[in-house]
């Protein structure tokens, strides 16, 4: 899981360092390849990341891991609470367990990989972020999704994508059933070329060919682009 | 907000140090209920004795008489032994008899439990502190469940702490809060159960009471409560060979369960069972929503 430009791996136990030692460590880093241990479930673990470090966590964290990364890349080696990468902006998380509710909630970009399953509400709000589940996903994945993309190699359970404004949701297995104003789309030409390239991104192993593709069906909105007025359109320009 | 733990020992490698791995989860979810705490603990107990855990928050009661009152009406030996503004009653009468004779003579004391199995015990204050003054490090049994309290639907009191008795060696804790508590708790009041709070998880309690009285086995009243609670809730059953678990079909309060070949635990957050021994090597696992989670030592 080295990036390769790193040479020096710093360890850091989190028996005997504080977790506000922990990450002003990680804050003040401006490059390096860190190595967390003991972590015990610990919440805000190595959240509000902001240079292209690499960050391992050896073993399961709380709530917010990998909170609002900015750039880098966290790796929790275990399973995740509540919130993973919650409000993630850039670069990767990746869980190699399963995560809780809400992972990637409020995301605005980067890539988010959790190889085993997440749990309800998975992608709440996304805003821009990538997300690709190795397993299956609980009710009310992409909950008012606005942009981005959420890939489930497993099964999502119910009301999947319910009140979504915005972005392509990817499913292999079964899907439960489809929330509020969340519909089935055709696949493209394109939309096998995006879903191609987030397998690659996310080192997973699956035939583009096998997923369904769910989008919005734009009924919910209360406005229309065209409704904007040029002089509203000049005020957000 | 509250946090709840549970922790079931499937074999004996553990059992002389259940209190002790109790109160090193419950430590752990502090943050999350800072203002009450409670537990119940359960062991193996002796068959033909019933033992009942009672508060006397606001007197200062004779328990010694009170045994000797108690023995006389029953005609069966009472021993008691007391712990702060607790006591445990111990007979080889008729359990449901001193239960009532207790609540009709001792207007000012709360049975807390009562049972072959359980002993309970509950209080305002830090959840460490009051751990320590109730000696739960100190016990040994099979299993235990535990609260931390951050009270949202009534007062910051002893009664309103968890667990709530449900019957006989069975009570709950809960993490959520209940929308419909106040019409569910006329409606059980007129099916002749009792309330000691204005508190909703007592209301939660009294339903599952309510319903293993009529017949449900836990497993079918747990079902029940599906449909019959609106709000949210993760709760945990203590039962007297196991517990049960079981989180409210939107699934807001976060569970977490994991497993080894000794021992079963859940709790609010993990940081409460990676204190356990041979965590490395659990299966973890969050409960799905609306899925009724049981072990017993029968199974």
């Amino acid at each position: 899981m080295n990036d390769g430009t790193s040479a020096t791996v710093t360890e850091i136990d989190m028996r005997n360092t504080s977790l506000r030692d922990l990450n002003r460590q990680l804050h003040e880093a401006t490059s390096g390849h860190f190595v967390v241990t003991n972590p015990r479930g610990a919440h805000a673990v190595a959240a509000g990341i902001d240079s292209d470090i690499v960050v391992e966590l050896r073993g399961s964290v709380g709530y917010y891991a990998a909170g609002m990364l900015q750039r880098g890349t966290v790796i929790v080696d275990g399973n995740a609470g509540t919130g993973v990468a919650e409000n993630m902006m850039s670069g990767v998380a990746r869980v190699t367990g399963s995560a809780t509710m809400s992972a990637g909630a409020t995301g605005c970009g980067g890539l988010l990989v959790i190889e085993g399953g997440a749990g309800a509400r998975c992608g709440i709000s996304m805003k821009g972020l990538d997300i690709v589940v190795g397993g299956d996903i609980g009710h009310m994945g992409a909950f008012m999704a606005q942009a981005g993309n959420l890939v489930v190699l497993g099964d999502a359970d119910h009301h999947l994508g319910d009140s979504i404004y915005e972005a392509d949701l990817f499913v292999r297995g079964d899907v439960a059933s489809l929330g509020a104003d969340c519909e089935e789309k055709e696949m493209s030409a394109e939309d096998v070329d995006l879903l191609t390239q987030l397998l690659e991104r996310a080192q997973m192993t699956a035939d583009p060919g096998d997923f369904r593709h769910f989008g919005s069906a734009r009924q919910l909105y209360n406005f229309h682009p065209d409704d904007i007025n040029s002089e509203v359109a000049e005020a957000r320009s | 907000m509250c946090g709840i733990v549970g922790l079931f020992l499937k074999t004996d490698k553990y059992r002389p140090e259940l209190g002790r791995l109790t109160a090193a989860m419950l430590h752990e979810m502090r943050g999350r209920g800072p203002d009450s705490a409670g537990f119940a603990v359960y062991d193996e107990g002796t068959v033909g004795l019933t033992r009942l855990t009672v508060l006397a928050e606001r007197t200062q009661p004779d328990w010694s008489r009170t045994a000797a009152e108690l023995a006389a009406a029953l005609g069966a030996a009472v021993d008691v032994r007391s712990i702060r503004d607790h006591a445990v009653f111990e007979t080889d009468g008729d359990g449901r008899l001193a239960r009532q004779w207790i609540i009709d003579h001792l207007p000012e004391v709360d049975v807390l439990s009562y049972g072959r199995h359980i002993e309970l015990y509950k209080a305002v204050g830090d959840p460490d502190l009051v751990a320590s003054q109730y000696d739960l490090a100190g016990r040994s049994g099979t299993h235990a469940v535990a609260h931390t309290r951050m009270a949202t639907e009534s007062a910051v009191t002893t009664n309103g702490s968890h667990p709530f008795v449900t019957g006989a060696d069975t009570c709950l804790v809960h993490n959520g809060s209940l929308s419909n508590h106040n019409q569910l708790r006329s409606r059980l009041v007129r099916e002749g159960e009792s309330f000691q709070t204005e508190n909703d998880s007592e209301v939660a309690a009294g339903y599952l009471s309510w319903r293993l009285r009529e017949g449900d086995t836990l497993d079918e009243a747990l079902h029940r409560a599906l449909v019959d609670l609106d709000g949210f809730y993760t709760f945990a059953v203590g039962t007297e060979d196991g517990f049960a678990v079981l989180r409210d079909p939107i699934a807001c309060k976060p569970a977490v369960i994991a497993e080894t070949d000794d021992w079963v635990a859940m709790s609010s957050e993990y940081r409460a069972i990676a204190t356990l021994p041979d965590v490395d090597d659990a299966l973890v696992f969050e409960p799905e929503p609306a899925r009724v989670y049981t072990w017993s030592l029968a199974s």
